[in-house]
């Protein structure tokens, strides 16, 4: 194998997994370590400037990162670090932070942005844009900003009070909002001059079912995204004591657990594949059922049964689930007889689909296969240059972290496109910076031990309470102290091990020691080979093998970054400081950042 | 601050044939100097008693003073082990021993503990063909007590205080070989695909089976000049032969062109199989070791690998025709034959 680069920002970036893995990269061991240190301001303005949301995402997120978290590959029983709740101590902890932020009022830069659409998406574009200089125009159908955060994610999820601070954090910057405004036409948008227009509409049409009985029942049969719609802005209060709730997904979760808490006695989530496929993250579902509501599977809804003109209930059949060389997964019907369950409402949540039929076809915007509009994956751009998507309303369906950084990038676009610079080409690359930890020759800045506590549980409020008002929040987050036990679970794994050829005397120390195994001499060869014979097998090909020069003997140093715990103890038994522990700080950069106006 | 060993370990670590992964030999956390030749011995240790699949309980670790005779703390937590007095390891090694054969005995020892306070004893336990394994972490000089020369330093080796060693120094390969010992051979502390077959062969000679090996003492003789540093070392060495140590289930999978390969059959079944390197050196001739030696001291060579091993060793119980039995087994009727018995000794003197 070739000697690693590890001047290639991307290497070490891929080593700090939840980093890695969160689509805005936020700098996660950074914060967690400023938790650990008490100092929850900083903690929030580190996640402030990447994911622009930190109270609402310690809540909501649908944390890509802690799948990929260092932490759950290291025993078969070992869970990842709690990362998003941690997010979450930083938000309530924190101290005054609007001085932190960008202070207004900002010179103007004369260019105009309408953003449609008020969710996360639009949001961050004017969080990045404001500051600029730039005047913007947010459109809102609502009478508040906020998108899906506000109208769908319910409120015992996230209270309004900290959707509300946050959303204003970037209001406040000067923006201008049109809200009970529908856009109906993108011609008339167009014909308005603005300089660039951002399209943040996410993906607001809910799918229906088609079933015989469908029109007879319309009253008692809700969508799930308009039902949850209509409860945020109470003109829903109630619904029947035995409700069936159809679908798998998050969407569903919410549905069953806004249903226990409007009047919703014996309320079921029926699903018609197996549970294991389900698409709801698995903390939804163990929530959901804590609250007791059943999940049944493997049951495909047939017919709404209907009496009288009202809404009886739903008859299902009975499938198993097959799966071809390719896993790609078939329903058999498996002949037992279909089951009957009464219901005096049922809810459909079986997933959302975009729609843009206010967007005249005839404007040179492009819209390709399922009505997505075509964009450029990198650009954000459409094939009207001045104009943009992000978030749902660009790919489909995603969730909150990934509108926000689609948010960064299309704000990054819409400055270049503003300054007459090239989207693609001049878009900057991420900011690095690499920084000895060393202190002593036992000593390092960061805290290196590693701790065998097991993750710890967030505490609930009393469920009792928590059904009987739709308002209160479930989850109380860490307090300070526990919140500090599950920062000291993080493995650091921002502090690199950097290796430094022309200092090593091969005396194998750091192989001696090193707890995992990570490191190991041997001759060079190919990258598949190598794998099978470095001192601990390393299977992990996700993971980059850290390959050195070539070594007086002829060797070279291979370090397997799967499991390394970032202990510092192959630093601390070299005798020549060939490796070393250094904090790796990586950076999305922002729209109209430079070098010289970087924070820290 | 570290001085802790995070508890984790590889998850993908291999088991070998009794269910144990290379964690399960493992010792404490060392506290030599960073760097210290020993720390890799220690690290071959753990290996080759991992790969030969022995249950730690079976093995009795014995130490005089020193680094070197502190780490045998730092490997096998779940063995037996008696750190002595220095130079005094070989008694108790001895006493243990002749207690008990059913252990396997591991001595550690630096070139201080063995060729200037030790010698007597070093001596009388090569001479006894104690059954053994006996390791010299050998840095030329005194590690624990500050680096001062010791007696295996060459004549005129500089060590980091810049005193130059005026006296001659001692070679244990040579003087074991002469004494008569039935095993001996010298390695590099960095180079474990050497020293880890060397170790799992020693464990399995029956017999005094001596390794010397070359550990630089990072702190205080690993100046250039020292004819014990890394880069010293490194420079002159010079191996009798590749060598793989093959288990006695295992099947022998290298093969070496005819008639540079040697395959030596031990005692209990397992082969050690031999890529010669060296001309006119046979493993199993003595005189031939002591050549070899001799010419590659004479060329400034440092001659590593297997010297000699005798296929016939005879060890001390098998000398004495002691009682097979761990006395801690035996039991009255075993210690005390009544009457009859001590007639008929009488009747024998009569
Ligand atoms: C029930 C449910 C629960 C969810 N829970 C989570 C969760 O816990 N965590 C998570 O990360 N994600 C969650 N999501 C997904 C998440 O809400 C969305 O992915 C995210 O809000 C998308 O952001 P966005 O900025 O693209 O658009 P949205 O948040 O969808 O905002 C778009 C806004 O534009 C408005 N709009 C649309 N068309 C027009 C128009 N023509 N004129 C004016 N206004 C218009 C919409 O009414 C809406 O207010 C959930 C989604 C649902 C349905
Ligand atoms: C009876 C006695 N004399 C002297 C000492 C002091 N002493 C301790 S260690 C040592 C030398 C150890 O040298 P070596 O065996 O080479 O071990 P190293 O530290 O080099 O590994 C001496 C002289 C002692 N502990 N006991
Ligand atoms: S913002 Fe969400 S995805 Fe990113 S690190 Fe935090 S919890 Fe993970
Ligand atoms: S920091 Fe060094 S010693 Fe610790 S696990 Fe990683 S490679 Fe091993
Ligand atoms: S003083 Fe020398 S022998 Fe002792 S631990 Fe340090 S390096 Fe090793
Ligand atoms: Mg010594």
């Amino acid at each position: 194998m070739k000697p690693t680069n590890i001047q290639d920002p991307e290497y070490f970036h891929k080593v700090v997994d939840c980093q890695y893995a969160c689509p805005a990269h936020t700098p996660v061991p950074e914060y967690i370590r400023l938790i650990a240190a008490e100092r929850y301001t900083a903690a929030y303005m580190v996640n402030w400037e990447s994911n622009v949301f930190p109270g609402i995402l310690g809540r909501t997120c649908d944390r890509p990162c802690e799948p990929a978290c260092r932490r759950g590959r290291l025993e078969d029983e070992e869970e990842p670090v709690a990362i998003c709740r941690l997010k979450r101590v930083a938000a309530d902890h924190k101290g005054e932070v609007k001085h932190l932020m960008p202070q207004g009022p900002f010179a103007s830069n004369g260019k105009k942005i309408a953003l449609i659409g008020g969710g996360p998406a639009s949001l961050t574009v004017a969080r990045d844009l404001a500051p600029l200089g730039y005047e913007i125009h947010l459109y809102d159908e609502w009478n508040k900003g906020g998108g899906m955060m506000r109208t769908q994610i319910p409120a015992f999820r996230l209270p309004e009070t900290v959707l509300d601070e946050e959303v204003n954090y970037i209001l406040d910057m000067g923006v201008h909002t049109h809200f009970n405004h529908y856009v109906s036409s993108m011609r008339d948008m167009l014909d308005k001059d603005y300089d660039a227009i951002f399209v943040g509409t996410g993906a607001p049409k809910g799918r229906d079912l088609n079933l015989p009985g469908r029109e007879e029942a319309d009253a008692n049969i809700h969508i799930g995204i308009e039902w949850l719609a209509g409860v945020a802005f109470e003109h829903i209060k109630s619904v029947g004591k035995k409700v069936i709730v159809l679908g798998g997904g998050n969407t569903a979760m919410d549905c069953c657990r806004t249903s226990r808490r409007l009047g919703g006695e014996a309320v079921k989530v029926v699903v018609r594949s197996p549970f294991k496929d389900m698409k709801a993250s698995p903390w939804e579902i163990d929530d959901a059922q804590h609250e007791d509501i059943p999940i049944m599977n493997n049951m495909p809804p047939k017919e709404f049964v209907v009496e009288n003109g009202k809404l009886k209930g739903v008859i299902f059949g009975n499938v198993r689930a097959e799966y071809d060389e390719n896993g790609r997964r078939k329903l058999i019907p498996t002949g037992e007889p279909d089951v009957f369950i009464e219901a005096d409402d049922v809810i459909i949540a079986i997933g959302q689909d975009n729609a843009f039929p206010w967007i005249e076809r005839d404007l040179g915007l492009e819209l390709g296969k399922w009505d997505l509009p075509v964009v450029n994956k990198v650009t954000f751009q459409s094939t009207l240059p001045h104009v943009f998507f992000g978030g749902d309303a660009a790919f489909g369906p995603e969730n909150v972290i990934t509108a926000v950084a689609h948010g960064h990038q299309a704000a990054i676009s819409i400055d270049l496109f503003c300054q007459g610079d090239d989207v693609l080409t001049d878009r900057p690359g991420p900011t690095t910076n690499l920084i000895s930890q060393k202190m002593g020759i036992h000593e390092w800045i960061y805290d290196s031990g590693v701790t065998n506590d097991d993750r710890y549980a967030v505490p609930h409020e009393d469920k009792r309470k928590t059904l009987a008002n739709r308002k209160v929040e479930v989850e109380l987050g860490f307090d300070e102290r526990l919140g500090f036990k599950e920062a000291q679970r993080c493995l650091n794994c921002d502090v690199q091990t950097v290796f430094n050829t022309s200092r090593c005397i091969e005396c194998d120390a750091c192989v001696d020691i090193c707890p995992t195994s990570c490191i190991t001499f041997t001759k060079n060869g190919e990258e598949e080979e190598l794998r099978e014979r470095l001192n601990a097998p390393a299977q992990n090909t996700d993971q980059e093998l850290y390959v050195s020069e070539t070594l007086p003997t002829l060797r070279v140093m291979i370090k397997d970054e799967d499991v390394c715990l970032h202990c510092g103890l192959c630093a601390e038994r070299c005798p020549t400081s060939a490796w070393d522990m250094q904090k790796y700080l990586y950076q999305v950069t922002k729209a109209g950042q430079t070098c010289s106006n970087l924070v820290e | 601050m570290t001085y802790i060993r995070p508890s984790f370990r590889h998850p993908g670590l291999p088991k070998n044939d009794i269910g144990f992964t290379r964690a399960d030999y493992e010792g404490a956390i060392s506290t030599l100097c960073a760097g210290c030749g020993h720390d890799s011995i220690s690290g071959a240790i753990v290996q080759a008693c991992y790969e030969m699949s022995l249950e730690p309980h079976r093995l009795a670790k014995l130490s005089g003073i020193g680094c070197s005779s502190k780490t045998p703390t730092y490997f096998l937590s779940h063995s037996h082990g008696f750190n002595s007095v220095h130079g005094r390891m070989p008694s108790i090694a001895t006493g243990a021993y002749m207690a008990n054969r059913d252990l396997v005995y591991l001595g550690v020892s630096g070139d201080g503990d063995t060729a200037s306070i030790g010698m007597g004893q070093f001596v009388h336990a090569i001479r006894r063909n104690l059954n053994m394994v006996y390791i010299v972490m050998n840095n030329g000089c005194y590690g624990l007590t500050k680096g001062q020369h010791s007696a295996t330093a060459d004549a005129g080796s500089k060590s980091k205080d810049g005193a130059i060693n005026p006296f001659q120094s001692i070679d244990l390969v040579g003087m074991a070989l002469e004494l008569g010992a039935t095993f001996v051979g010298r390695s590099f502390s960095g180079d474990k695909t050497q020293l880890v077959p060397l170790i799992q062969a020693a464990m399995s000679h029956p017999g005094f089976a001596f390794l010397d090996v070359l550990s630089p003492c990072v702190t205080f003789n690993n100046k250039p000049e020292s004819t014990k540093s890394y880069d010293y070392v490194r420079a002159h060495l010079e191996a009798t032969a590749t060598i793989d140590f093959v288990p006695e289930k295992k099947e022998i999978t290298v093969d070496y062109a005819e008639g540079s390969s040697k395959n030596v059959k031990l005692h209990d079944g397992s082969r050690i199989q031999l890529h010669k390197l060296a001309p006119n050196w046979d493993p199993t001739d003595r005189g031939s070791a002591v050549n070899r030696l001799y010419e590659a001291k004479s060329k400034g060579e440092i001659l590593t690998g297997l010297l000699y091993i005798d296929q016939e060793s005879r060890d001390l119980h098998e000398l004495e025709n002691t009682v097979h039995r761990p006395l801690n087994s035996l039991q009255e009727t075993d210690l005390n034959p009544g009457a009859a018995a001590l007639e008929n000794i009488n009747e024998s003197f009569r």
